[in-house]
């Protein structure tokens, strides 16, 4: 056992006389840091780290079999999923990999933004955090569309969309991000060239850049309310409590960032044991228009925000928002580089993050179910309910079959089944008169498109006869006040029994 | 930067020796031809780098600078006959821009609706809002979008939802009783599909389109 161990001892030596690099390496790995920082609040920038080296590993495992040619890529895929032993779980991995590793960016950056970690001298160092946030983006964004199926090549169709709409260079732009006229094979190379080669690489640079600078500048020491950050104290401060708390980052503090990265790597591994690879959806095979495309986890929000602009509004949101949003985050750290650190002292901070966090939740719930989509099949797979056909009349239950066949329900829903796109007509009549139903029917409006043309006189009229019996339970109809007034003298009418 | 690199070049020796020990002149007369000729190196670098970059950024621009208009071209979607009167139906062409490893994204669908006679109204697939393909609907007479819920009447105009416009539609003409329209890029908002009147070599070049493959017409809906 000596020999061996003097044998090894001989080799490094061999190793060290030539490179150099193990003395300096240890250095670095036991300089001292505040000992307030070993915390487990400090663990998100190793975590995201350790996964972008599983996403480099796990990517050049999928290239070995991926052919990524439009022609071939979907197939490919299929082809790792199910003939190439364990390809379904590496796809698997590099697909949760993706979302862990879009979500701990996020983490870590709101977590050194409430601690001011962004503060002098660190300002360069969130800087190009931020140019790594959007580099994780667009590695995700490029990555589903190397998942060449029906999503992704509406994706891009979504994407050309967007750029399309830059005033005057929009039209060269498509070009350069295509490739040619349409989403084609010059658009998947380009997208796996991104993906492969110059966003890893400037990514993989940067984070050379993000990890050199929290070396030389030391990780932020834990923020104390009422210490504020002085750009001439600073340094001088953060020096004498280093030396006073310091203890060595390895073993003492990074025990608990290895710790953690282990977690997070066991969890990507168990996401992906249970829930699988991320498709691929249909083949990409634009005359299949049967598909309801929808972007990845990480880009539901922009999904639903696209959604809810108003038309006018759409495209100066589109520039102009991230452009802002974007600008203000570089500019953070120059504007606000002294003074408190501490969240409890920054209450603006907290409330930002916290409503950031409840828009970005809020949008990508609604992301995930897309109430403003029409339900394509609702009209021939959601039946009206038996009780609201119930001692109808035969005008009404023809409106009912009208309702059907001209695919309201694609938009309306009823008894809880349908599209959600316009208001539910369980209790339409409660609120709306006979007259008032004829002329939002005809007419349209309020984001309903009018339906003169597609419906005959006979067919409005059972309809409007089907809907006016629609109020909930047995709530009281809708009545026209004018109308009351004019015939007060009249008994009213018993309403006709609602459902 | 020293005070010496600065001088004029022919300056440089008189200054120098009158500055620096005995021993040093050659040196230093050494030391600030080299740093001229690194400087001219650099500049050599540069040039060589300009020239480099003409073909690079050609290469690299090339489809964002090519003309949209030369993308564009007649493609015969088949006899009038596949066409009744007062429907319209699915269509699919094979877009004459296209590689060999394109696979199935070189095939394009649109929506042909004939309205009357010879009087036509040939859609894209594409909404007007984001690109999703629009569904047809011919009971409510309404394109639908499944992505933001964008609608479109018959004729394509917008009915409600967030598209600005209407659909995008293509050039169309008849040409020995077979419909033919002008197609070949991915109609935006950047383009607006319906192009300006077309070029007369482009006009020239239809009788080569005939010679195309029928393309499939699939999943008609009445």
């Amino acid at each position: 056992m000596p020999e061996l161990k003097r044998r090894s001892i001989e080799v490094y030596n061999w190793f060290e006389q030539r490179l150099g690099l193990g003395g300096p390496v240890i250095e670095m790995a036991e300089h001292e840091v505040p000992s307030n920082t070993a915390s487990w609040w400090y663990v998100f920038g190793s975590a995201a780290t350790v996964i972008l080296v599983l996403q480099v590993m796990t990517g050049i495992l999928l290239a070995l079999v991926y052919a990524p040619t439009a022609g071939h890529a979907w197939n490919s895929l299929e082809f790792l999923d199910h003939n190439v032993k364990l390809g379904w779980f590496l796809r698997a991995m590099h697909g949760w990999g993706s979302d862990f590793m879009v979500a701990i960016v996020l983490i870590h950056m709101a977590q050194v933004f409430l601690f001011g970690a962004y503060k002098f001298p660190r300002e360069l160092t969130w800087i190009i955090g931020v140019f790594l946030l959007l580099l994780t983006l667009g590695m995700a964004f490029t990555g589903q569309v190397l998942r060449f199926d029906q999503d992704a090549y509406w994706g891009l169709g979504i994407g050309a969309s967007i750029v399309s709409r830059i005033p005057w260079i929009g039209g060269p732009l498509v070009n350069l991000m295509l490739g040619g006229p349409i989403i084609a094979g010059p658009t998947l190379s380009r997208f796996f060239t991104l993906h492969v080669f110059v966003i890893p690489g400037i990514l993989l640079a940067m984070v050379g850049l993000h990890i050199w600078m929290v070396l030389r500048l030391g990780i932020n020491d834990w923020p104390m309310p009422g210490r504020l950050v002085n750009k001439k104290t600073y340094v001088r401060e953060y020096h004498q409590l280093t030396e006073k708390s310091g203890i060595p980052f390895v073993p003492d503090a990074a025990w608990k960032d290895s710790l953690f990265a282990a977690a997070i790597m066991l969890a990507v591994m168990a996401c992906a044991l249970w829930f699988g690879p991320f498709g691929p959806t249909g083949q990409p095979d634009p005359t299949i228009i049967q598909t309801a495309p929808k972007p990845d986890f990480a880009f539901l929000w922009i999904y639903a925000v696209l959604a809810y602009l108003p038309p006018s509004l759409e495209t100066p949101v589109l520039f102009i928002a991230p452009v802002l949003g974007i600008g203000a985050m570089l500019l953070l750290p120059l504007v606000s580089a002294e003074g408190e650190k501490h969240w409890s002292r920054r209450p603006v901070a907290v409330l930002m993050v916290a409503v950031i966090a409840v828009i970005l939740g809020a949008f990508t719930r609604l992301g995930m179910y897309t109430p403003w989509s029409p339900v394509m099949n609702a009209w021939t797979s959601d039946p009206v309910p038996t009780a609201y056909l119930k001692d109808r009349t035969p005008l009404e239950r023809e409106g009912a079959l009208v309702l059907q066949n001209k695919q309201c329900r694609n938009c309306h829903s009823i008894g809880g089944a349908g599209g959600m796109r316009g208001p539910a007509l369980d209790s339409v009549a409660s609120h709306m008169t006979e007259d008032q139903i004829i002329r939002q029917v005809l007419q349209g409006g309020g984001n309903m498109p009018a339906y003169g043309n597609a419906l005959s006189p006979s067919e409005t009229t059972a309809l409007v006869r089907f809907l006016t019996t629609l109020r909930g339970n047995d709530l009281a109809p809708a009545v026209d006040a004018s109308q009351r007034l004019t015939s007060s003298s009249e008994p009213p009418a018993a309403p006709a029994k609602g459902h | 930067m020293t005070p010496n690199e600065q001088t004029p070049n022919d300056q440089v020796t008189t200054t120098e020796s009158a500055t620096t020990p005995a021993s040093a002149p050659d040196k230093s007369a050494g030391h600030s031809r080299r740093v001229f000729l690194f400087k001219l190196s650099l500049l050599v670098n540069g040039a060589v780098g300009a020239v480099l970059a003409v073909p690079i950024l050609g290469y690299l621009l090339g489809p964002a600078l090519k003309k949209s208009s030369s993308d564009n071209s007649w493609i015969n979607l088949g006899p009038l006959n596949d066409f009744p009167e007062g429907e319209t139906r699915l269509v699919n062409f094979r877009n004459p821009v296209t590689t060999s490893w394109d696979g199935q994204t070189g095939d394009i669908p649109c929506w042909v609706r004939r309205v009357s006679g010879n009087t036509f109204q040939v859609f894209a697939i594409n909404c007007a809002h984001l690109g999703c393909p629009v569904r047809w609907f011919a009971q409510s007479k309404l394109f639908m979008c499944p992505c933001h819920g964008g609608a479109y009447y018959e004729d394509g105009s917008r009915a409600s939802g967030p598209p600005e416009r209407g659909l995008f539609e293509y050039e169309y003409k008849i040409v020995s009783g077979s419909l033919v329209i002008s197609a070949g890029k991915m109609p935006t908002l950047a383009n607006q599909a319906k192009s300006e009147s077309p070029l007369i070599q482009l006009e020239g070049t239809s009788a080569a389109t005939e010679t195309l493959p029928k393309p499939r017409c699939s999943s008609c809906q009445s």
